[in-house]
């Protein structure tokens, strides 16, 4: 009887997760659909029939399609730039035994812990009472840097936590520069957690909505055009755009998977091998 | 000769406390700068001292020797980084806060005086207390759903994922690489008036045990406060649901068998072994839920009406439509005061260091 009524427990939560599921995938099963869909009048909110024209010209709206390039530039710009800060503070954190470090440690949550509404006012409230920039692609690129640093500085440090910086002092013994010892034994270690956290921050930056709104000026970033554009029309092409958006990243992800696991199942063959040597 | 050689040795075996004081200068420097707490000749003189403090820590580390360079070393790391944070995230803040005690000049100024105008902040609480309270309702109420819904969805993957785990794990974040606007406006798509969900509820006769459960509004499910925080629960879903899962997966499923090898039946073993040791998790989740969910306005400007409204809405009117940026400034200081104290009181109750 008990076990009965635990392997009917085990069924239900399968179930919920399952339309844990299909909740998370409504809206984007909505954005996908319509974005085949030929819109009567400016919303494309309603059914009407099936086409391929907007995936045809995927870039006819030319106002988004400048709002979306201008948002890789800056995604492009301010991960470059928030990656190299983030990651030297994380190296510095892993690294180093020094004073301080606890602080450092509080610090960079901070950011995390305030409503991005706050960061973006405040920032606004920064260049209203200056001369030197004006509200444009500079004032969104700094926004952008200033709440990546601490989202790189924590992945990447959580990423070279296990790392064993004794390796460092091996090269050097062995002779290295210090230049080559990061060149060749340090910096390709540490790679693939700057890669993921340069990739989250891309992600970010493309994303951001309301930190760019208060730091934006005249420029028109792709959440921002979207959004403007929102009272007016919304054109398929955003459904087209943003689906090319999503099925890339998937792709991405996949990939990233499929090297992920190639890579441990070479790991796995190496270490046999080493262990069919040793037996010899 | 050797008096300068010793002193030498000593500011060089000391060179840590010499990074770290230049680290904080130069980073006091900055937000005196950015945030106007000097003025006229003053700038100059603090632009010299910072000048000054990171040129002599530059000369210790070219002149100090191997030991000096290593203890200044983790300081020189750190400081492009934290010089950022100072100038664009500490600054901000104080300029925030001397905003929100200024008053403007003329209507038409956009010149402000500070002048402790605390009056901004009673405007602020008088007219936009509904606004506060709706922020921090909603996005309660969104936390807990996200709990509800994020637990268990993590909780099959860890456990019962096997070797799909992964796969799985994507498809929870792949709905969150299509933009967050985008995904809120096809949530308004799906709740219309006469869109799917209204019509499938109509058919089936759902409607009045939702309009019961005031849900529904009129027949209406989209610009009602349970949209919003639908939109608020969707959009913050994944900020709850992979901090559980990262705890769930830490744990030793040994410990759950010796539970069931201890006669301890699959409900109590969850509650004495799974639970307990996932509380690191929720703990995370919570505060990267509720945060965002608490200054957000999209999903209140989208999906809800006038009278749902949420105080990020109100900051984001007051500083871009009336640009009055004293008010503005004022409940967005309440905002960030009183989240902050919040999260403070919450990590003194369930704290864990792990929040990173």
């Amino acid at each position: 009887m008990m076990r009965k009524r635990t392997k009917y427990g085990r069924y239900a939560l399968n179930v919920f997760a399952g339309l844990g599921l299909v909740y998370l995938f409504a809206p984007i099963f909505f954005i996908v659909a319509f974005s085949f869909n030929k819109p009567k009048g400016n919303f494309n909110i309603a059914w009407q029939s099936f086409t391929f024209d907007n995936w045809l010209h995927p870039f006819a709206e030319q106002s988004l399609t400048h709002a979306l390039w201008k948002s890789l530039e800056i995604a492009a710009v301010s991960t470059l730039v928030s990656t190299i800060l983030g990651s030297l503070i994380a190296v510095a954190l892993s690294r180093y035994k020094f004073r301080g470090s606890e602080g450092i440690n509080l610090f960079l949550v901070l950011p995390l812990t305030t409503p991005e509404i706050v960061l973006g006012s405040s920032l606004a409230t920064l260049f209203l009472g200056q001369n030197f920039i004006d509200f444009g692609m500079t004032t969104i690129i700094i926004a952008h840097i200033m709440f990546q640093v601490s989202f790189v500085a924590l992945t990447v440090r959580a990423r070279i936590r296990g790392f064993d910086w004794t390796l460092e002092q091996a090269a050097q013994d062995l002779g290295a520069t210090p230049v080559r010892t990061f060149m060749k034994v340090t910096f390709p270690l540490i790679l693939p957690g700057i890669l993921a956290a340069a990739l989250l921050a891309f992600a970010l930056s493309i994303d951001d909505f309301i930190i760019t709104f208060f730091n934006s000026g005249p420029v028109q970033t792709f959440p921002l055009q979207i959004y403007g554009a929102s009272r007016v029309r919304i054109p398929p092409q955003i459904n087209v755009l943003a689906s090319m958006i999503l099925f890339l990243s998937v792709a991405l992800l996949m990939t990233g998977t499929i090297a992920g696991m190639r890579k441990s199942a070479e790991k796995q063959a190496t270490a046999k091998k080493f262990n069919l040597l040793h037996r010899k | 000769m050797t008096e300068t050689v010793v002193r030498r040795n000593r500011i060089a075996r000391n060179a840590d406390r010499v990074g770290m004081s230049a680290m904080i200068i130069a980073s006091v420097c900055l937000v005196a700068l950015g945030a106007h707490w000097v003025s006229g000749p003053m700038v100059s003189v603090v632009v010299l001292v910072l000048v000054l403090v990171l040129g002599s820590v530059l000369g210790l580390a070219v002149t100090g020797g191997p030991e000096a360079r290593r203890l200044l070393a983790p300081y020189g790391l750190l400081k492009p980084g934290m010089l950022w944070l100072a100038l664009f995230f500490l600054a901000p803040v104080w300029s925030l806060l001397r905003i929100s005690l200024s008053t403007k000049e003329s209507r038409f100024s956009v010149q402000y005086n500070f002048s402790w105008a605390f009056q901004n902040y009673s405007t602020a609480f008088r007219d936009f207390g509904k606004q506060f309270e709706h922020a921090f309702v909603y996005a309660a109420i969104a936390t807990i759903l996200t709990i509800l819904i994020g637990y268990p969805l993590a909780y099959v993957i860890a456990f019962r994922g096997g070797k799909y785990k992964n796969i799985l794990l994507g498809l929870v974040v792949i709905p969150f690489f299509t933009s967050y606007l985008i995904r809120t406006i096809a949530w308004s798509t799906i709740l219309a008036d006469r869109g799917v969900v209204v019509r499938v509820l109509h058919a089936v006769g759902l409607e009045n045990v939702f309009e019961w459960m005031h849900i529904m509004d009129n027949g209406k499910l989209l610009n009602t406060p349970a949209a919003v925080i639908g939109g608020l629960t969707y959009n913050f879903l994944p900020f709850m649901l992979l901090p559980i899962y990262v705890s769930l997966e830490k744990i030793d499923t040994n410990l759950v068998n010796a539970a069931g090898d201890l006669y301890s039946n699959a409900s109590r073993a969850f509650r004495k072994v799974v639970f307990p040791l996932s509380i690191p998790g929720v703990f995370a989740g919570t505060l990267l839920t509720f945060i965002p969910a608490a200054g957000d306005f999209v999903n209140a400007q989208f999906l809800g009406n006038p009278n749902t409204t949420m105080i990020g809405n109100s900051i984001q009117d007051q500083f871009l439509k009336q640009n009055n940026y004293p008010v503005a400034s004022a409940m967005a200081a309440v905002l960030m005061v009183s989240i902050a104290t919040l999260v403070l009181l919450y990590t003194r109750i369930f704290g864990t260091e792990d929040l990173a």
